[in-house]
Formats: structure tokens, sequence, C-alpha cells
């Protein structure tokens, strides 16, 4: 037999069950589609949360005071309480060559008072570096000024939310604001750029870190942010970076180094686990849409005796009959698999209308695996109900109308 | 061109093996025409079904012109019952979904005959059994003479050496069923051979040959 005529009357057999046909059809294209759609909001998970990782800095590594690993073995007889990080700590990192900025991070909240109106807001203390390392924008003047980290200058930077509730259309730019029992003149706002991995940089006021230490009272930091010179001397800078603070506390290694890179790796690690999960279960209800093939099939086959018995007769071997049914259900999860690539298409479109800034996405392996996974569960179910079908004896298939 | 030798074919009912056909000998030459009658039981399908390769006997020797057919693989017989037999059914056994030409073009298909050959053919036999009008019915739109005429249309697309009629006119008034034998008889006397099945005494008497079954055995052979 030629394929096209295989094809043809394969085509033909479906066609002539325009109910049954649908159903499966539906079946298939539910399953195609969930793979599709579950594929697309894992990995656009996946790369949303990397790019905002990306978006904190580049090349960045980030320090904590105390050492944070899990050893083995008894605990130490003497209490081992972490250093502080200090500011000139912080500082002395730029004596490595590999390290091009650092910036010192202090935090607190406190209220912050203008003209009456007060509220309580996230206080970050750092310096002038940090707009580079973080790549801010300022929306209005300038950020902080490049001077002695020591220097607790009366100056502050904020964010766009803060403009708007103490100072709503009036002017900012210049004006002196309470935080806490410190008055400082505002010098710039930030560019509004929305939430960044938990910290919202409208909601908070920057001042220099020394004026942060002075007001929260503290002369630990909260971290500091360094950048490397490139990408390629993360590595090197990171083990600077722990030389030098070794040898500032006197042969204690007690901080903690993060690498924006590996940070990046561990959720990218995560997220693809979660979405081939996802897929997993999506894949779960084209196995379902494999055994109603399945049924359809057997069913097929007990209500076509009579022509398979014919064929049969008339000089069908086998292998013709099997060919046929195959075909069947290969047509079958062939025009699923493409309705349900139309159907999980169309959904991610109408996820993205939606949610504009969430950047949905199909992944391309996501497409290649909903469709070849339903075309072979076609098959593969296909393979029993033709086979019963190609073994009946054409005898008995013809003996009874 | 059919020779049969010491055909035996035994089932097994539960315990007991019923012989269905019992030490058949039988020679049928080219261009014969056949009749085999007897009661239901008789072995009469039973032989039919061992003749048209669809069936195999438990015993014995089956030469098909001049080929042993006995023991060939599924695709072999299938190749034979293809080019060599055209059957014809007392449900006639049409594809509903099919027209009345595609029916008739399934065995084309199935030797894997290029379309535009194929539709040619399919209108030539069409139009010679006088259904040239019918080509685009299908099978339920059509009379029950006009359906067994498709179903020899079918039978005659592979220009086959053997037609085997199984009860060919069970299911077809006496006119029409005249009609349908007198059409298989025109084929006869173009030198096919024509074997048909039949309780109908009346059709059987028709034949040249006429085979009577009893228990399996032939009982009568008679010729004129």
């Amino acid at each position: 037999m030629r394929y096209i005529d295989n094809l043809n009357l394969a085509f033909n057999a479906i066609g002539a069950h325009h109910v049954r046909t649908l159903l499966i059809l539906i079946g298939i294209s539910i399953g195609v589609s969930s793979v599709i759609l579950l594929t697309a909001l894992g990995d656009s998970a996946r790369r949303y949360v990397i790019s905002e990782f990306a978006a904190l800095g580049t090349n960045l590594i980030v320090i904590l005071p105390g050492r944070s690993e899990t050893t083995g073995g008894p605990p130490p007889l003497m209490g081992e309480t972490p250093r502080d990080l200090t500011v000139d700590d912080a500082m002395s990192l730029l004596r490595s060559y590999n390290i091009s900025r650092v910036a010192p991070i202090t935090v607190g909240s406190t209220p912050v008072n203008y003209q009456g109106r007060e509220r309580v807001v996230d206080v970050i203390g750092t310096t002038a570096d940090m707009k580079e390392i973080r790549h801010l924008e300022m929306a209005q003047g300038d950020f902080l000024p490049r001077t002695d980290p020591r220097e607790a200058s009366p100056v502050c930077v904020v964010g766009e939310k803060i403009r708007k509730e103490l100072f709503g259309p009036e002017k900012s730019l210049g004006e002196w604001l309470r935080t806490g029992n410190r008055r400082c003149r505002v010098i710039g706002i930030i560019k509004s750029t929305g939430v960044s991995i938990g910290v919202d940089l409208d909601d908070i006021v920057i001042i220099p870190v020394a004026s942060a230490q002075i007001l929260f009272d503290s002369p630990g930091l909260f971290r500091v942010l360094v950048e490397a010179k490139r990408s390629s001397l993360i590595g090197a800078a990171s083990e600077d970076a722990r030389q030098i603070i070794k040898d500032r506390h006197e042969g204690e290694d007690d901080i903690t180094i993060i690498t924006q890179d590996s940070i990046i790796a561990t959720f990218d690690k995560i997220l693809s686990t979660l979405t081939y999960g996802l897929a997993g279960i999506g894949t779960i209800s084209l196995a379902v849409a494999g055994i109603l093939i399945m049924n359809v099939m057997l069913v097929s086959v007990a209500q076509r005796r009579n022509e398979i018995g014919l064929l049969k007769a008339i000089g069908a071997p086998k292998h013709e009959i099997l060919k046929l049914f195959i075909s069947e259900a290969l047509l079958f999860s062939v025009s699923g698999a493409l309705l349900g690539l139309l159907l999980g298409l169309g959904a991610t479109e109408i996820i993205k209308r939606l949610y504009p800034t969430f950047p949905v996405a199909v992944p391309a392996w996501g497409i290649i695996a909903a469709c070849g996974i339903a075309i072979i569960t076609g098959v593969l179910f296909g393979v029993l109900p033709a086979k019963r079908a190609a073994e009946l004896d054409p005898i008995l298939a013809l003996e009874k109308h | 061109m059919i020779l049969l030798n010491g055909i035996s074919r035994d089932f097994l009912l539960g315990d007991t093996t019923v012989h269905a056909l019992s030490d058949i000998n039988l020679e049928i030459g080219q261009g014969d025409y056949l009749s085999i009658m007897g009661p239901s039981g008789s072995g009469k399908s039973t032989l039919l079904n061992i003749i048209a390769l669809l069936d195999r006997p438990s015993k014995g020797s089956y030469l098909l012109n001049q080929k042993n057919v006995i023991g060939l693989h599924d695709e072999e017989l299938a190749k034979i019952r293809r080019e060599n037999i055209g059957f014809v059914f007392q449900f006639f056994h049409l594809i509903h979904r099919l027209t009345a030409a595609e029916n008739v073009g399934i065995p084309l298909i199935l030797s894997g005959m290029p379309p535009q050959e194929r539709r040619e053919r399919v209108e030539a036999v069409m139009e010679s059994f006088g259904l040239a009008e019918r080509t685009h019915h299908k099978p339920d739109q059509l009379s029950g003479g006009e359906r067994q005429r498709v179903a020899i249309c079918r039978a005659m697309i592979m220009h086959p050496t053997v037609i085997l009629a199984d009860e060919p006119t069970g299911n077809l008034d006496q006119v029409t069923g005249r009609q349908v034998i007198d059409l298989l008889e025109d084929l006869n006397k173009e030198g096919v051979t024509l074997i048909v099945v039949t309780h109908d005494v009346d059709i059987g008497k028709r034949a040249r040959r006429r085979l009577r079954l009893v228990d399996g055995r032939i009982v009568e052979d008679i010729r004129n």
C-alpha cells in the first residue's frame, strides 16, 4: 500500500466519528498545552529570577560578617562571636588589584519626618560606589558625594515613593528631612525601578555610612558589596577579600563570601529542576490522553471487525493492517499535538498580555518535548489495538454481519 | 488449477475434536463452474475457506496453480489471495464510509497501484457492470443488487483466476439474485473459474459440476 493511500484510509476512518475524534483531540491538546504552559511558566520564572539577580550588579561579591558553615564535631569550648565588619575593613579591600569598587552597607529603620509628615522607613547607609555597583539611576539630583567614608555628612538620597509621600507635588531637592535624631538634606531622588529582590528601592532613604552608624549606634556593617574588575576575576577577588579581612582580623577567617555567580547558578539549578518537574506533571496528562487513544482504538477495532476481516481476506497482509491502525493513532496524536500547540501558545500570549512585567515565553525544548511525547504516546498506545486488529482471524471477523 | 489431496480439517470444541472435513480429494480445472451444496455444518464453508487460503487444513496437500500453498507465510498467502482470488460474500462486506468506487479500488490500493491508473481501471470495471452512475454513492445509498454488483466489481478488479462466492444471493430477492448469478456466469464464460457455495438448489443446479457435502465428506460429484 502507498503511504498516501494508507493516510487517506486512516483519515477517512477517524473522520467517520466526529464526536469521538473531537474528544480525543481535546484530550491530547489539553495534555500538550499544559506541558507547554507549565514549561513556559517554569522557565519564565527561572529567567525572571536570574535577570533580577543579574540586575543587582555585575561581577558582584557580597561579604557578610560571621562564618556560616556547617561543621561536624563538638561545639567550641569558648564562645565564638564573629568580629564586626567595619568601614575600615571594607575600604581596605580596595587594596586588591582584582577589586574595582566597594560599598559598605548598614541598614536599619527609623522614623523620617518632613514638616510634620512622618513615617518609618528602611534606611541604608553606604558610600558613593553603591550607585555604580547596584546600577542605580537618578531621577533628580545626585547620589551620595565621593567623600571620606568616615565622614558623616548630613545628606540623603530618597526613593520615589518616599518623595511622593513626604513632599507630594512640592519641591524636594535641597529640603531638610529629619531621620531619627539627625537632620539631612535631600540631594537626590532614585529613579523608580520597582522591587528588586525584596528591597523596594522606591521606599528607602540612603545616607552616608558614617551617618547611619551614628544613627543606629553600631560600628558593625550589615554587609559589604564588592565589585570585581572582570567576571573572570570574581574568584580571585573573593580570595583577596578573604585574605585581606583575615589579616585584619588577626588571622581569623570570620566572614562569609557569596558571589553573584553562585547565587545565579543555584537559582538556575533549582528553577530548572522545578520546570522539569512541572513538565513531568504535564506529561501525566499526556499519558492519560494516550490511554484515551488506546481505548478509542480498541473500540474502533471491535466495531470494524468486518472491515478488517474483509481487508485481510482480499489480500491485506498483517503488517498493512498494523500500519493502517497505527496511522490512525498517529493522526490523532499529531493533530492533537498541533491543536495543543496552538492552545498552549495562545494561553501564554494571554498571560503575557495580563502580566506584561513577567516575561512569559515558551522554551523551544518545551514545545519539542510536548509534541514529541504526545506523538510517541499516541503511537505506543496505538500499537496494542493495531496488533489486535492485525491478528484478527478473517473467518471469524466475516462470520457475522 | 486447484488440487486438494487428502484434506482434513479438525476443530477442537472443548474436549471433543470435530471433523469439519475428512479426506477431501478434489480437482478443479481452469474455467470450471462448480457449486458446493450441503446442509448446515456439512463443512462447505470450511472447504471454501481452505480453498480461499483463509484457513489451513489439519492434514493434506493443496496445490494452487501447481504451487504448494500449505505452510506459506501470511504475507505470501495475502499476495496470492489478492492476485488470484476474487471474493463475493453473502453480506457484501462493503466499507460503509467509502464510496462505491473506493470500495472497488481497495484491492488496487493494497497492491500499491498509482492513483491515476487505479481510477481508470475502477471506472472501466464499474461501467462494464452497469454501475457508471453509482461510482460516488455510498453503499447505503445503493440497492441490494447494486451492492452485490459493487462487491463483484471489487472481486474482479484484480482479474483473478477464480471467484469464490459464499451464498452470493442469500441476502437478495429472487429476481436480483438471478441477475447476480447471471453476472457471475458471464464471468465464468470469459474463463474465470467460479465456485459457488449455496443452500439454494435452483442456483446450485445451474453449475456444470455440483458437489454435495455431508458431515465433511463429498457424497456427490455430478458433472454434466
